[in-house]
């Protein structure tokens, strides 16, 4: 068992290095912005989901307000940087752990409830968020803020002329959630999250920290959600609280973890892969009648896939040998 | 208004605190109701307060349905089924805003001459509006019937059991799928009700039941899952908190108090007020 794991866990390295680097070459092949933007925002929502999938899958704390520390992001980087001029760079790092710190301020009266109580205080304190940001008049209020242009450079991390360095840093961040993932997975932490998962009340009497393991997850997962966040407002280069904080994004980045598989390491990335081009080619194709067609398409798939994959689409290709260190 | 938070909760009370099943298409629920009764205004000049019973019936049948074609699938699930319940009665709800802006456009529409809508009471001096007031009185007695119906009734029993131990109660010979249709069904004819009373004072449009339900989903857990006077209770203090914030910080901060109410009651008792699981 031992050595199919480290067998397993080496075997999943080299995928993700194959699929890194084919992921690298694409645009050699893909000259088309359509295509291009999609693929960054592929990339960018399988970084998010991977984020999200190690508090809400790994450590089974169910949040559907990340949006809040994705919007933190994306606020951080660009108040820092259209106030104070400090480069996007800093203003990432600092987003990410301003999320951090704010998601472990948030824990210690969070992590005390339980299921539907659990959930919908992610949800209302994300909302909250949302409304503050609407009515706080030195960040733009509800009129966020237009990031000003200061030409090409990776010194602010802005690119005018050509999608290629957001598509890399896409790759970038997704890359370093899944290694990030990939190498907590069988650290001391990531034993102790499934524990929590399974069953706290038994893992506590068994010396797991219940209590710091949860911080922990949410610290680490807040933080890379908040680079996202960073990186989605740099992509766009204008913000406001719907558009980086609305519901939507907490539902966005839970979605393609829970498509393709919560808990699991390749669960987010599948999950990612089918569902983002899916809502954009949707949205492209019967968005623009703007009869909600897109929202049938769309709904009618979440609900089939949901019920017929419980499990996620991973589950199809899982032999029982590789589920013991799946779940 | 606080009361027409309750009448909105109370039929959420049933399905997700009563019956532990997530609904997160409960807003679109009331969506619908607010049409149906727009439009039984529209073409048969039926005034929603009359409608009303109308509706409460057609949504009675649409919750059953819903349940017997989707849900009772989703609640089948072994694994993760709480994320399953979300994402299905989520899509469900994307699937419902989409048909109803494709057949009913995302115009916003409203009755325009109501029995209610826009008149005032005056009670010892003080002027109530009229939808708000009869919003009142069918809430209360909305929850008082479900009071009732729960805890007095043997199918209130059945419910409770059927959520308690599935397979005890498939022993004792009660079909729980026929028990949490009826109570789907119950619970959005509930739902009907307060969107028929709505839909007299309120524009109707096909996102109108998003701004609705987080508000009541805050509601019920806010007095606990699994108790109807906790979801009674918890509109009431919504109501109360929403008209006192309102006061204080400028309109569009109205609901941050109502929030942070929740946040503070469930750090307090992590079980809401009255909750029972």
């Amino acid at each position: 068992m031992d050595k199919d794991f480290a067998a397993r866990r080496r075997r999943d390295l080299i995928i993700a290095a194959v699929l890194a680097v084919i992921a690298a070459l694409t645009p050699l092949f893909v000259k088309d912005v359509v295509v291009q933007n999609i693929l960054i925002l592929t990339l960018m929502y399988a970084g998010l989901s991977q984020s999200w999938n190690i508090l809400s899958g790994y450590c089974g704390q169910i949040s559907l307000g990340h949006a809040l520390y994705f919007g933190l992001g994306a606020y951080t980087t660009e108040l820092l940087f259209t106030k104070f001029g400090v480069l996007p760079w800093f203003g990432m790092l600092a987003g990410g752990v301003v999320s951090a710190l704010i998601a472990m301020g948030l824990g210690y009266p969070f992590f005390r409830l339980r299921g539907h109580y659990f959930v919908i205080a992610t949800i209302v304190i994300a909302e909250i968020g949302l409304l503050l940001f609407h009515n706080w008049e030195w960040a733009g209020a509800a009129m966020g803020i237009t990031i000003p242009i200061r030409g090409d450079s990776w010194l602010k991390f802005q690119f005018l002329r050509t999608k290629l360095p957001y598509f890399y840093f896409a790759l970038a961040l997704c890359c370093l959630a899944w290694f990030v993932t990939w190498w907590l997975e069988n650290s001391k932490w990531g034993f102790w999250w499934r524990a929590v998962k399974d069953n706290p009340e038994a893992a506590e009497s068994l010396g797991v920290d219940v209590f710091n393991s949860k911080m922990g997850a949410a610290a680490v997962s807040a933080f890379l959600v908040a680079v996202g966040g960073s990186f989605y407002a740099q992509f766009v280069s204008y913000i406001d609280p719907e558009s980086v904080m609305g519901f939507q994004f907490s539902l966005l980045m839970a979605l393609p973890a829970v498509l393709g598989g919560i808990g699991t390491l390749w669960g987010p990335v599948l999950g990612a892969a089918i569902l983002i081009p899916l809502t954009e080619l949707t949205r492209f194709k019967f968005g623009g009648s703007g009869r909600g067609v897109d929202l049938i398409v769309y709904g009618t798939l979440i609900v089939l896939i949901s019920l017929a994959l419980p499990r996620g689409l991973l589950s199809l290709f899982s032999r029982p040998k590789k589920t013991g260190a799946a779940r | 208004m606080g009361l027409l938070y309750g009448l909105i909760a109370v039929g959420l009370a049933l399905i997700f605190g009563l019956m532990d099943v997530t609904n997160f298409a409960h807003g679109e629920f009331l969506m619908i109701a607010m049409y149906l009764s727009f439009f039984l205004f529209a073409f048969f000049a039926i005034d929603p307060l009359l409608s009303a019973p109308l509706v409460a019936a057609a949504l009675f049948i649409f919750g059953a349905v819903i349940y017997l074609l989707i849900v009772r699938f989703a609640m089948r699930a072994k694994a993760n089924a709480g994320m399953v319940q979300i994402f299905t009665t989520f899509g469900l709800a994307i699937v419902m805003r989409g048909l109803a802006q494709f057949f009913f456009t995302p115009d916003y529409r409203s009755i325009p001459q109501s029995w209610l809508g826009g008149k005032t009471i005056s009670v010892a001096g003080i002027f109530l509006p009229e939808p708000q007031l009869v919003g009142a009185l069918v809430s209360i007695l909305a929850f008082a019937g479900l009071y009732f119906f729960i805890h007095r009734t043997d199918f209130g029993r059945a419910l409770e059991a059927t959520r308690e131990d599935p397979g005890a109660v498939a022993l004792v010979g009660i079909d729980k799928n026929r028990v949490f249709a009826f109570g789907w069904g119950l619970g959005a004819a509930l739902v009907g009700l307060a969107g028929a009373i709505m839909a007299s004072f309120f524009y109707i449009y096909p996102d109108v039941g998003a701004s609705f339900a987080l508000i009541a989903y805050v509601t019920v857990a806010l007095g606990g899952f699994g108790s109807v006077f906790g979801a009674f209770a918890g509109g009431i203090i919504v109501g109360l908190v929403e008209a006192v914030t309102a006061l204080v910080l400028p309109p569009s901060l109205k609901s941050v108090g109502i929030y942070a109410v929740y946040l503070l009651v469930v750090f307090i008792r992590p079980r809401g007020l009255f909750g029972s699981i």
